[in-house]
């Protein structure tokens, strides 16, 4: 089962829909819910990531029976330097994103601490794939 | 109603302590603003954080999340996290649409005029009682 979502640059109020609709998915498949949390933090930040980060971009979440692979494509700023990127901390967000209590540098690090696999892909000044993969047993 | 909250208390004496987001919004007297049909949520735990990928990293499930954040994206973390209830202090209230979405999720959102130092100290001693 194929799920798609369009995610708009700037807009907070939408941020997290995705994740909340890929909760509601899994909780119905009667996934884990230690499971489902790990997975929907994930993808929340990386939803989130978007939001405040890029222009557009869409998300795909590609449910099997054991696992779940979801890929997010931006089109955006992209990312200059990935392992940088990944250190908690480091963060590029604005004065105004930080006010409302995110970019803090702990997004990419939330997001590899809850993916069991995680592969991130990116085009300085055209955008960012962010591919995660979490199993619904622990492989 | 103080034959109600005395049940209660009974209750959750009766229940191993168990206490839920009632007890802790009566014992606090925290004001309800919305998501009242959550209130039977059991509280786990307190986390005090205004920085919400911290929430979203190291808050655990059941737990009554203490901050000044009052827009929309607190619920989105409050819900995924599966969290007990959020307790707004200084005597913020929550964006409309934050209300909305905490009815829409049946997630409390409790307020106080006390700041965060004060609520968090109450908190834990409630729980830890």
């Amino acid at each position: 089962m194929k799920l798609n979502f369009q995610v708009e640059g700037g807009n907070f109020a939408k941020a997290g829909a995705a994740s909340s609709e890929v909760k509601k998915m899994l909780k119905q498949l009667g996934v884990p819910p230690m499971i489902i949390r790990r997975i929907v933090v994930a993808l929340y930040e990386a939803e989130v990531n978007i939001v405040a980060h890029a222009q557009q971009g869409v998300i795909s979440v590609d449910l099997h029976h054991d696992k779940v692979e979801i890929e997010l494509r931006d089109k955006g700023p992209g990312i200059q330097d990935i392992s940088r990127a990944m250190q908690e901390g480091f963060s590029t967000a604005s004065e105004e994103v930080r006010a409302m209590g995110f970019g803090a540098g702990m997004g990419l690090p939330n997001i590899k601490k809850n993916a069991d696999k995680l592969h991130i892909e990116s085009q300085v000044g055209e955008g960012t794939t962010v591919y995660i993969t979490n199993y619904f047993a622990k492989p | 109603m103080r034959q109600e909250a005395a049940e209660r208390k009974n209750q959750t004496k009766n229940n191993l302590d168990r206490m839920d987001v009632k007890d802790v919004q009566q014992a606090l007297e925290l004001k309800i603003f919305g998501g009242e049909k959550g209130l039977s949520r059991e509280v786990t735990n307190g986390y005090v954080s205004d920085l919400l990928s911290d929430v979203m990293g190291n808050a655990r499930e059941g737990m009554a999340w203490i901050t000044l954040q009052t827009h929309l994206n607190v619920m989105a973390i409050a819900s995924l996290k599966d969290l007990a209830a959020v307790i707004l202090v200084n005597g913020n209230r929550p964006e409309e649409d934050m209300l909305e979405k905490a009815n829409e999720e049946d997630i409390p959102v409790l307020g106080t005029n006390l700041s965060t130092f004060e609520i968090a100290g109450k908190l834990y001693q409630l729980i830890n009682s």
